[in-house]
């Protein structure tokens, strides 16, 4: 990618942020450090990465993106706004009464939402059938599961990822957000996840590991996973909850508040002050 | 009337003199003191301490306390190994989850295992809010009553929640306790009695038309429409059914006796639910007129606590118009 195309995408994962506060202080309540960690992975893949048109949502050559941390939904949100699937002004009705912006996405509520979810541990498998069904129609498009690292504890994952693997479901691709949170603290003080890298390759998978902020590894990653044939790859990808907003980043406490009014202030000026710096940065 | 005996607070119609916590709360307390008074009382969750109020017992009782990760099943199925060994486990999460997630888990080591475990359903009903549908559990009284051997309470305010805890942590038997997240008036006191499986009739009136039968948060609403509807002519009272299962076959035949229809009100479908049973006692021993609030065949969805609980009738003026239009 040139570089001035990285700068487009950092600037539109800069764009997302903002909105990812801007919603969140709104809706009063909500999961502030997985979508602002994300929101790179979500720059890339909306407006890089997937097959997909924000204006025939129901395109059935799209590539589907599964959520199956469903709580981090806003980074969701707002990343559709941005691409035009609805009006950027609708984010401020996330988790308000009779929004489409449901808390955990609903997929009958708003049109580009692939599933319902937020009860972790079943994406990756619905992913899995959704690559299934497919390739036997011989369909060409891509499956993206996104989980989070705490949701890997769920069994279910574990489950999903031996058929996937068993069925070299090569059309998958999981994108673990490696963030080392979840709600009770620190994900390997909770229930130790590593050797997570062994983990995916014992059960069959490939893997890469990449910095989840760089943009053009992600891209890198993806054609590397859209190459291999054989298997389903997980990239793990190593972001910082929250990140962004220096004072709460790796803060694990914000899993699930969202900022007040002071604070959203402080962190969007934060944020036009790393616009600038993106922009300053390829511009040399 | 409210009846005397149960000790209600004396300003129990003045919502705005009454202390308010949610269900979790008290729950939460007694957990404490279950454990203060047991050592075998453990606790275990599955990455939602604060939210379940484990974390208070995780402070006192550190070594008693076990981390399972976002995993429901196994979370069950450690509990149920626990109580079998000898230990007096509460495990928790949000009822979404638990029992949502791991049903078979609770069928089969804990109900048909016949083993001790008490499992905490937090987050219960369309008061969770914001959260939306996903979260918000109307399916577990339903999906645990159905189980044999499994005791269901589902506690009216945070008092009666913290003496349901200590009755189950001693009960010896499969326990599921239903706990809310939002506040709401505390209508009982600390000397109001409370034992499994006895209901209480917490506002009688003279020669009743109506009987409401409530749970949860449903049951002081219910008083509140009572009173008002009184006021108007129209006699109700309201039993508190804080236990689902077993079943006071016996006190809910007499209630229903004195009364031309009986109104069932709980934060659950409709189908299953609270009111399911009772129609299952009423069909047998009494053939009443019944009908049913609660959440008719849907999910719930994004909201302030509040609004939703208005929007689907969990509140007073939901109570008072079900029971107009019944008499229509
Ligand atoms: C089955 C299930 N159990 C519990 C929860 C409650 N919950 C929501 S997010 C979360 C932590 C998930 O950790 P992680 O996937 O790492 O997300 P992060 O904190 O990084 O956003 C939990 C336990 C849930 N949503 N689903
Ligand atoms: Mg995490």
């Amino acid at each position: 990618m040139t570089d001035e195309r990285i700068k487009e995408l950092e600037l539109k994962a800069n764009d997302i942020r903002v909105s990812i506060i801007d919603m969140l202080e709104d809706a009063g309540s909500g999961h502030t450090a997985g979508p602002l960690g994300m929101s790179d992975l979500f720059a890339a893949l909306y407006f890089e990465i997937m097959q997909h048109d924000p204006k025939n949502v129901d395109w059935a050559e799209r590539d589907r993106l599964i959520l199956s941390n469903g709580h981090t939904v806003p980074v969701r949100y707002a990343a559709m706004a941005h691409a035009g699937y609805f009006p950027i002004e609708e984010l401020k009705t996330l988790r308000k009464f009779g929004s489409r912006l449901q808390g955990h996405p609903e997929r009958h509520a708003l049109p580009g939402i692939e599933h319902t979810s937020g009860p972790l541990g079943t994406g990756l498998g619905q992913a899995a059938g959704m690559a299934f069904g497919m390739r036997l129609d011989t369909n060409k498009q891509h499956v993206y599961c996104i989980t989070g690292d705490g949701e890997l504890d769920c069994g279910n994952i574990w489950e999903s990822a031996m058929f996937a693997a068993h069925h070299n479901l090569s059309n998958l691709t999981a994108i673990v957000d490696r963030n080392n949170i979840q709600i009770n603290g620190a994900t390997e003080n909770v229930m130790k996840l590593e050797d997570l890298s062994g983990k995916w390759t014992s059960f069959g998978w490939h893997v890469i590991e990449i910095d989840g902020h760089n943009i053009q590894q992600f891209v890198d990653a993806v054609n590397q996973a859209k190459a291999i044939q054989n298997k389903p790859t997980c990239i793990i990808a190593h972001t910082i909850p929250g990140k962004g907003i220096k004072e709460i980043e790796n803060e694990f406490e914000w899993h699930g508040k969202p900022p007040t009014a002071e604070e959203e202030k402080r962190f969007l000026k934060e944020l036009r002050t790393l616009r600038g710096k993106i922009e300053a940065t390829h511009s040399q | 009337m409210i009846t005397t005996e149960l000790k209600l607070h004396n300003d129990v119609f003045n919502t705005d003199a009454l202390d308010k916590a949610a269900t979790r709360d008290g729950f939460g307390k007694g957990l404490v003191e279950a454990a203060e008074k047991d050592q075998r009382v453990m606790a275990l969750c599955a990455d939602l301490a604060e939210s379940t109020r484990a974390h208070w017992f995780k402070e006192k009782f550190p070594e008693r306390y076990v981390e399972v990760g976002v995993a429901e099943q196994n979370l069950m199925a450690v509990a149920s190994g626990l109580a079998n060994y000898g230990k007096i486990p509460f495990a928790m999460s949000y009822a979404a989850f638990s029992p949502g997630r791991n049903w078979e888990q609770i069928r089969s080591t804990v109900a048909l295992n016949d083993v001790p475990v008490n499992i905490v359903g937090a987050h219960a009903g369309v008061s969770v809010g914001p959260d939306g549908a996903t979260h918000q559990a109307l399916e577990d009284i339903a999906t645990m009553r159905v189980l044999p051997n499994m005791i269901v309470v589902v506690p009216a305010d945070s008092e009666e929640a913290r003496k349901a805890t200590l009755a189950i942590a001693v009960n010896d038997k499969p326990s599921y306790i239903r706990l809310a997240r939002a506040k709401t008036p505390i209508f009982t006191t600390l000397e109001t009695p409370f034992e499994i499986g006895v209901p209480q009739i917490v506002y009688q009136s003279k020669n009743p038309r109506i009987g409401i039968i409530a749970c949860g948060s449903l049951v002081y609403q219910s008083m509140l429409a009572a009173e008002e509807l009184g006021k108007e002519g129209i006699n109700v009272s309201v039993m508190n059914l804080s236990t689902i299962k077993p079943m006071n076959e016996k006190m809910i035949t007499e209630f229903a006796q004195n009364v031309d229809h009986i109104v069932t009100a709980e934060e659950h479908q409709i189908h299953g639910g609270m009111g399911s049973a009772v129609a299952e006692v009423l069909a047998q021993h009494a053939p009443t007129k019944m009908s049913f609030i609660g959440m008719h065949d849907r999910y719930g969805e994004s909201g302030s606590p509040d609004e939703l609980l208005e929007h689907f009738g969990f509140t007073k003026k939901g109570i008072i118009d079900h029971i107009k239009k019944q008499l229509a």
